[in-house]
């Protein structure tokens, strides 16, 4: 590392995302930018702010409002060559592109016999807790990591965004990138250069004895707090954030199960058929004689994301919540 | 007719243009014959009777140009260059198929000949085009990218999605539209309220011209100048060829159906693209009648090579086989 990279550089996880492209765009002329409001707007969230001007609109463009296109356009471009970067605004919006992301990137390299090579990376945004209801706000990565062929991840910090970004477009297959739209502000420590964060490899955010937790996404931040709050508590929580949800790094996640003996997953999309279903299963079936407790699920109630701040803020697991699950599992909330 | 169109076409092309069509003609009936011995497994979706559209297209086109296929897409590999053996090891779920078996006639392709894939899902390969149209423009190799698709494909959101795409970003792409008159199996008119789908382009702000898709030369004709159009940067052009599905939408049955009448499949039976371009070869003394009989058995025996060849080759190994090929592993 350079002196310059061992001090601090403290920016916000918007900012991280633009940088990185811009960085990425310099660093490979096989890169373009494609996907609504992306060009002279700079994006709905101004993630892409500035990257038109910089680099003219046959790199940074501007597309109708086309989601299978966008993705189909991205997949085309990939398959001659190129390594492209479509947006999709908000990941309720991959359900509108749901065939070019699951049966046509997601399955091409094995249908054509492994000719088919696809370094596409799609970009959105998840997440709920800014007022945007049902359609809006959604966080669908159990959708997605369904699917064969495809890579998910979901960064939970500045640090990771910029990491996870070059790894995902200097990635040869099909990835589908999720910016949390509530954490477009916060901030943290990225250094100025390039690097990867390898995909499938998990984080350990905090280590911890007595339960281990395992987030996702703006639930990182969250269970952080109620780990601090248990500390109080006498209890010593050890998080996990998966960073990669597909492929998903279930190695670490056993290690530290056999370690704590209960765990508690946490993630903001509906708990019925979500991805803490998938990670719980897993850890049952390679660390079953470790468990002390039940595994438990701290997730949205099953119903859409309701608009109203009062239903929202009841709707999205906080640390109090967390904190709840933490007990369960500790048997101290009865 | 087509004769004065004729001499301005090499006797090259014309004898190209006429290889092709008997190469698809050949290899589907004899797909058709192993699926219905149950030697090829699942759908097939035979592209007999429309060979002229692929040809055309695709003699059109330079070897690094690009094409997207449908589901009925062994004639468009055929035309694009596509060899019998992998294509019928394919079709037979062999491990020497072009995809490993892994894809089988629905996804039959050969990306290194510039052939992006066969595509169960209809419109589903039409924005493919666009992208690759879109890779070719930001390289300024000045290829183009023709795209196939149905009449049933231009009901779909993601055909519109791409058409005005491709026009707004004024990408090098040909609209190619095989008008065959079904979807599946409903009328064109049950399921559109317009008779010409090449009306449509005007929408998106395209030409679109009609052509009749059971002359070769017409369509190779249309599809030069859309060719020429696109690589002079004048960006997508849509051609409509009026062609017929001989068979089923799938299987390998064409009579006795209810969505179609026998008499309206004889009707266009007659007006087979092979034995029209065959009569017109031998009007203008091009090919007799014996010259072509000898190129039918010539790649009549290239298709039993390639039969042979395919039952011979083995079956993947799902111990090894079943999950390679899901990613492109890291370099």
């Amino acid at each position: 590392m350079t002196v310059a990279e061992t001090e601090e550089r403290i920016i916000r996880y918007n900012n991280a995302f633009n940088e990185t492209l811009r960085q990425l765009l310099l660093d490979d002329p096989d890169i373009f930018i494609a996907g609504e409001d992306v060009g002279r707007y700079g994006g709905v969230f101004q993630s892409f702010a500035g990257l038109n001007a910089e680099f003219g609109d046959e790199r940074v463009v501007d597309t109708p409002i086309a989601e299978q296109a966008i993705v189909g356009l991205g997949i085309g471009a990939a398959a001659v060559g190129l390594r492209p970067i479509v947006d999709l605004m908000f990941m309720d919006f991959v359900m509108v592109a749901m065939d070019q992301i699951a049966n046509q990137a997601a399955k091409m390299k094995y249908m054509y016999g492994g000719k088919a090579t696809l370094p596409l990376t799609i970009t959105t945004t998840g997440g709920a807790g800014l007022g945007a209801a049902a359609q809006h706000s959604q966080s669908l990565e159990a959708w997605l990591i369904h699917v064969p062929g495809l890579k998910v991840v979901y960064p939970s910090n500045p640090y990771d965004v910029k990491g996870l970004l070059v790894s995902c477009v200097r990635d040869d297959n099909p990835t589908i990138f999720t910016l949390h739209k509530k954490m477009l502000g916060s901030k943290g420590h990225v250094p100025e250069g390039l690097y990867e964060i390898p995909l499938g490899e998990a984080n350990i955010v905090r280590e911890g004895t007595d339960v281990t937790v395992v987030a996702i996404g703006m639930m990182v931040g969250e269970a952080e707090k109620a780990a601090e709050m248990l500390a109080e508590e006498g209890v010593s929580v050890e998080i996990i954030d998966p960073r990669t949800l597909l492929p998903f790094d279930i190695d670490t996640v056993v290690e530290s199960a056999k370690k704590t003996n209960r765990i508690v997953i946490v993630h903001e999309a509906v708990r019925n058929g979500g991805i803490g279903a998938e990670i719980a299963a897993q850890i049952q079936e390679e660390a079953f004689d470790y468990l002390d407790a039940p595994i438990a699920r701290v997730a949205a109630p099953f119903s859409p994301v309701p608009f109203s701040p009062a239903l929202e803020n009841a709707y999205v697991p906080n640390a109090e919540s967390i904190a709840e699950g933490v007990r369960g599992v500790l048997y101290r909330n009865v | 007719m087509a004769t004065k169109q004729q001499s301005k076409i090499s006797k090259t092309v014309l004898l190209d243009l006429h290889r092709r069509m008997v190469r698809i003609r050949l290899l589907e009936e004899a797909a058709g014959r192993l699926a219905s011995e149950a030697k090829i497994p699942g759908f097939i979706h035979l592209y007999v009777g429309e060979e002229a559209v692929a040809v055309g297209g695709c003699v059109a086109l330079k070897a690094e140009d690009q094409i997207t296929s449908t589901h009925r897409g062994h004639g468009h590999l055929v035309a694009k260059g596509g060899q019998f053996k992998p294509m019928m090891a394919e079709f037979m779920g062999r491990a020497t198929g072009y995809c490993k078996g892994k894809g089988g006639s629905m996804h039959i392709s050969d990306l290194d000949l510039g052939m992006l894939g066969a595509n169960g899902i209809v419109g589903g390969g039409v924005p493919h085009a666009v992208g690759a149209a879109f890779a070719n423009k930001y390289r300024k190799n000045n290829l183009v990218t023709m795209a196939f698709f149905g009449d049933g494909s231009t009901n779909i959101g993601a055909f519109h999605e791409a058409a005005n795409m491709a026009c707004a970003l004024h990408l090098p792409v040909i609209f190619m539209c095989e008008n065959n008159e079904y979807a599946e199996y409903t009328a064109r008119e049950r399921v559109m309220a317009i008779t010409d789908v090449a009306d449509r382009a005007v929408a998106y702000g395209m030409p679109g011209v009609i052509v009749d898709g059971m002359d070769v030369v017409a369509v190779y004709e249309a599809a030069k100048a859309a060719v020429e159009r696109a690589r002079n940067g004048d960006g997508p052009s849509m051609i409509e060829c009026k062609t017929y599905r001989f068979y089923n939408h799938a299987g390998v049955s064409a009579f006795g159906t209810p969505y179609r009448t026998d008499e309206e499949v004889r009707e266009w039976m007659e007006r087979d693209p092979i034995k029209l371009f065959e009569a017109q070869l031998e009007l203008a003394k091009v090919l007799s009648a014996d010259e072509a009989q000898a190129i039918h058995e010539e790649i009549q025996a290239e298709v039993d090579e390639a039969i042979e060849f395919a039952e011979a080759s083995p079956m993947p190994d799902p111990s090894t086989d079943m999950l390679t090929d899901v990613y492109t592993e890291a370099s």
